[in-house]
């Protein structure tokens, strides 16, 4: 009972919180209203006993890259942008093609209606699956390459969005 | 040496020449200093295969040899191959083209030496033996057409030598296009034989003329005929030979005198059985050559320029040839090729000769200050050249009492024969012959009478150009001379390989018993039954030699005592008349209204409008959409990335539809 | 009722498209590339409700991965928007149309 109210607490506010991004005129406000929806989403992984992940969501995504976000909008110091003013086709004929796609994912996941009816595992597997200690043991074990290789990533990312952004290009 | 080999080197030999002089020539422009060289060379490639082609004629057992080279195509049916005959008809005609095209070979190297083209010139020379042996030798009628169409081609290469001069270009447009008419006649008429017995040889289709439908054959050789009105020049396809007259000289005598205009005539001797089949078209064929022969004879009395009053005889004795093929007599036809050959051939050097003179005249003239425009082959400024050429002028008088059937002469012996032959032919109960005979006769008349002309006007007499007493025209070179000799000498004895019937009853015919079917050659004869009295051929060679005779004597009288002036009174005498054989009977105006003005107007007003708006439009309106379709197309790449970010969603919904349904 | 692991797949697809909304609609570049991040955690909550229903860890490695990948992202993006605000002293991404015909 509790699950399924928290659930559908969890999915309204992200969805409300997704298009209240989507609308807002003002850059920090839609900021704003992602970090809501971040929210709500590591809410739902701890939904799903994903317990590790639901805390690097809140940490990372939330409370770095946000901030991040943040940091530059203000910096830049935008202004929000002016409606336009007539009807422009090519933004029509994009939602249409938008809407086909979503009718499509929604038809794929109908699909499966009945093919997973429920979790084939038990919350208290999901937990231990979900726990820190599955996660790390995987990612030093079987993924550590890809980890070596996710540092090397983030250094050249700092390297370049240094080099990028200075004033005079060195 | 195998005869096929034999066959192969004649063949070769012309085209190996053409090649090396055409070529070289082209690639090597020092080659060109050469021309003793090149001419020699060029001379040689014609006179070897002459020398061949006589050890093939003195080793010739009797049967016909076919050697065959290579396929040319095949397609379903039909196949062509490169295979050539040897028979006693393609013998006689190889000797005359491989020997009087050597002599002329020989004549050009002196004639043609101060010219700039002249390794060209030899070039295509050798070009046209090639393309000639092939029409001769060949033992199909595709490979007889393939050599047809090459030396119509060299005709057009050589006619239009001097192409810088744009008149010689359009003399020889105007062979070119008029003898294509005679052609398109002559390819119906292979699609029809084809068609009709299968195959296009010669060997199967002279084997049995009666095996194909009569109305088939009668179309297919009048066809033939037409081709052959183009090719040798008679009405109504003969406009182009005094035009060709624009060509060097040596190519006057040895394409349009000797060799060329002579191939209607080895066509029919060829297809001589399948000609007996249609009696019908064999009286068309008589009576123009008959019309032809008197026509062009009257136009060449009127005649100033020598080469045209030349070109004219040439016409009239092709009509001559042809009357004989009109009533059967296809071997005389030959006989008469070959005495016109050498006689012909021997006039057109001879004239050659003088004008290469009076082209000397005229340089000197110029160097003493008199500037007036001399035509060097106009005869009215000529007369009294006997005493300065010498040779030339003996050589030109033997072949024009050859021309005009003086006792003995090889003319005397083959125009007598085709005329007896209409008599003949009249006697067994063909009366169209007698029409012939008729008009054979009066044109013998003319002959002698016009070509006198021509020889007293350029020999005898006083010169008539300006400053005659100073400056004077000499004698060829030997290279010149030379084959004059030769040729004059043979029109003299030439003739008497066809001695008449009259003699030891035909036994020294020899002309006839070489290319006789009756006594077992390839060229066919028609049955005749009646003979004709003995007494009546002694009248009739009688009456040839008179009226030979009476015409030489009385031109050579008139116009030695009268010059110039005669023409007047012929003028006087003759009124309307003299005025429409000057006018050449106005036959290129008429096909000038007739047919070339309406062509070109059809050209320019229909077809060029057509091709200009149509097809023209057509390849610019594609041009002009793709332009189009690109100024739309381009407008996708607006540059923001959202619309490209809109391709790439476009595209997921595309994808993912394909993977859903398709 | 239930909550079966469509739900989940369900709300990771409405997310996903309102993502892309917000990518071909909005002329912020910052913004969009706020969308993106959305459309990136839209995916992350997919692989994990997958990840977690049939008890394999692999899934959230890899949601591991991605949240890396995109905060790597997102520095480097943000960084050349910087880049061309010094230029354009705009973030309108209309105005960026070197690209154009």
């Amino acid at each position: 009972m509790i699950a399924q109210l928290l659930f559908f607490l969890l999915a309204v506010t992200a969805i409300a919180a997704a298009l209240g991004m989507l609308i807002a005129r003002n850059p920090v406000s839609s900021a704003l209203w992602l970090v809501l929806n971040l929210f709500c989403i590591a809410g739902l992984y701890l939904t799903l006993q994903a317990t590790f992940l639901g805390v690097i969501q809140v940490l990372i995504y939330a409370g770095a890259i946000m901030v991040l976000f943040l940091f530059v909008i203000m910096l830049l110091n935008l202004e929000a942008l002016p409606h336009p003013r007539d009807i422009d086709w090519g933004k029509v004929f994009a939602f249409v093609v938008v809407m086909l796609v979503l009718a499509q994912l929604v038809y794929v996941v109908a699909l499966g209606l009945n093919v997973l009816p429920t979790f084939s595992t038990t919350p208290e597997q999901a937990a231990l699956t979900g726990s820190a200690q599955a996660l790390g043991r995987e990612l030093l074990t079987r993924y550590i390459m890809p980890l070596q290789v996710i540092g090397i990533l983030l250094l050249a990312a700092t390297i370049g969005a240094v080099m990028l952004a200075k004033r005079r290009f060195v | 040496m195998s005869p096929a080999f034999l066959v192969g080197l004649i063949l070769l030999l012309p085209l190996v020449g053409a090649a090396f002089s055409g070529l070289g020539g082209l690639f090597f422009p020092g080659l060109r200093r050469y021309k003793v060289l090149l001419g020699t060379l060029a001379t040689l490639a014609v006179a070897v295969p002459f020398g061949l082609t006589l050890q093939l004629f003195a080793t010739y057992s009797g049967e016909p040899l076919v050697t065959r080279f290579f396929t040319w195509m095949a397609a379903g049916s039909l196949e062509l191959a490169f295979q050539y005959r040897i028979d006693e008809l393609s013998l006689v005609m190889t000797l005359i083209v491989t020997g009087v095209g050597a002599l002329i070979h020989l004549y050009s190297i002196g004639y043609m030496y101060e010219d700039r083209g002249y390794w060209k010139y030899f070039s295509y020379l050798n070009l046209f033996i090639f393309m000639m042996l092939n029409l001769v030798l060949a033992d199909n009628l595709t490979l007889l057409f393939l050599g047809w169409e090459g030396v119509g081609l060299c005709s057009y290469l050589l006619i239009g030598f001097w192409y810088e001069d744009f008149k010689n270009s359009e003399a020889a447009n105007k062979a070119f296009i008029v003898n294509r008419v005679g052609d398109a006649a002559f390819l119906l008429a292979m699609f029809l034989l084809f068609r009709e017995a299968g195959s296009l040889d010669f060997g199967t289709l002279l084997a049995d003329p009666s095996a194909l439908p009569t109305g088939v054959v009668s179309v297919a050789v009048l066809l033939l005929f037409i081709g052959a009105t183009g090719k040798s020049a008679q009405i109504p396809l003969f406009v182009w030979l005094p035009d060709a007259m624009a060509g060097p000289t040596p190519v006057s005598a040895l394409i349009h005198a000797a060799t060329m205009v002579t191939s209607g005539l080895y066509l029919f001797a060829r297809i001589s059985p399948l000609a007996l089949a249609t009696p019908d078209v064999l009286v068309v064929v008589a009576l123009v050559g008959a019309l032809t022969a008197l026509m062009a004879a009257t136009i060449a009395l009127t005649q100033y320029d020598i080469k045209k009053v030349l070109a004219y005889s040439t016409v009239s004795q092709l009509g001559y040839m042809f009357m004989a093929a009109g009533v059967g007599a296809f071997f005389v036809s030959i006989f008469h090729v070959l005495t016109h050959a050498f006689f012909k051939a021997c006039l057109f050097l001879g004239s050659g000769s003088v004008i290469h003179a009076m082209h000397h005249v005229e340089h000197a003239l110029h160097k003493r200050g008199h500037h007036g425009h001399l035509d060097p082959q106009d005869m009215r400024t000529m007369g009294g050249l006997g005493r300065f050429m010498p040779a030339t002028r003996t050589t030109y008088l033997v072949a024009t009492l050859a021309i005009a059937g003086f006792p003995l002469t090889a003319g005397f012996f083959s125009k007598d024969e085709i005329l007896f032959k209409a008599f003949e032919y009249g006697y067994n109960g063909h009366t169209y012959a007698w029409i012939v005979w008729g008009l054979g006769v009066v044109t013998a008349l003319l002959t002698a009478f016009y070509m006198m002309r021509s020889y007293v006007l350029t020999f005898e007499g006083a010169p008539r150009w300006p400053m005659a007493d100073q400056v004077h025209p000499h004698e060829s070179p030997p290279t010149m001379t030379v084959p004059l000799w030769v040729l004059a000498a043979l029109s003299l004895v030439g003739g008497f390989v066809g001695l008449p019937s009259v003699i030891a009853h035909g036994e020294w015919n020899l002309i006839h018993h070489y290319l006789g079917a009756s006594n077992g050659g390839p060229v066919a004869e028609p049955a005749l039954h009646a003979h004709v009295p003995l007494a009546l051929e002694w009248l009739l060679i009688g009456l040839g030699a008179a009226i030979a005779l009476i015409g030489l004597y009385w031109s050579w009288s008139a116009y030695r005592r009268y010059g110039l002036a005669y023409d007047e009174m012929l003028r006087a005498r003759l009124g309307a008349f003299y005025r429409i054989w000057a006018a050449k009977y106005y036959w290129d105006e008429l096909y000038d209204r007739m047919v070339v003005q309406p062509l070109l107007r059809f050209a320019r007003y229909g077809l060029a409008a057509f091709d200009q708006k149509v097809i023209d439009g057509a390849v610019n309106g594609v041009a002009r959409l793709m332009t189009e379709l690109g100024q739309r197309v381009r407008q996708v790449q607006t540059g923001v990335v959202q619309a490209y970010a809109v391709a790439i969603v476009l595209g997921v919904a595309l994808v993912l539809m394909f993977m859903l349904f398709g | 009722m239930e909550i079966t692991l469509n739900w989940y797949l369900a709300l990771g697809v409405v997310l996903f498209t309102l993502g892309v909304l917000g990518v071909l609609f909005r002329r912020n570049a910052i913004v969009i590339l706020m969308s993106v991040e959305l459309m990136l955690n839209a995916v992350n909550l997919t692989l994990v409700a997958l990840s977690q229903a049939m008890g394999d860890v692999s899934g959230q490695v890899l949601v591991f991965f991605v949240i890396a990948v995109a905060a790597a992202e997102a520095a480097v993006g943000l960084a050349i928007v910087i880049a061309l605000f010094r230029k354009k002293v705009t973030v309108d991404v209309g105005a960026f149309n070197l690209f154009k015909y």
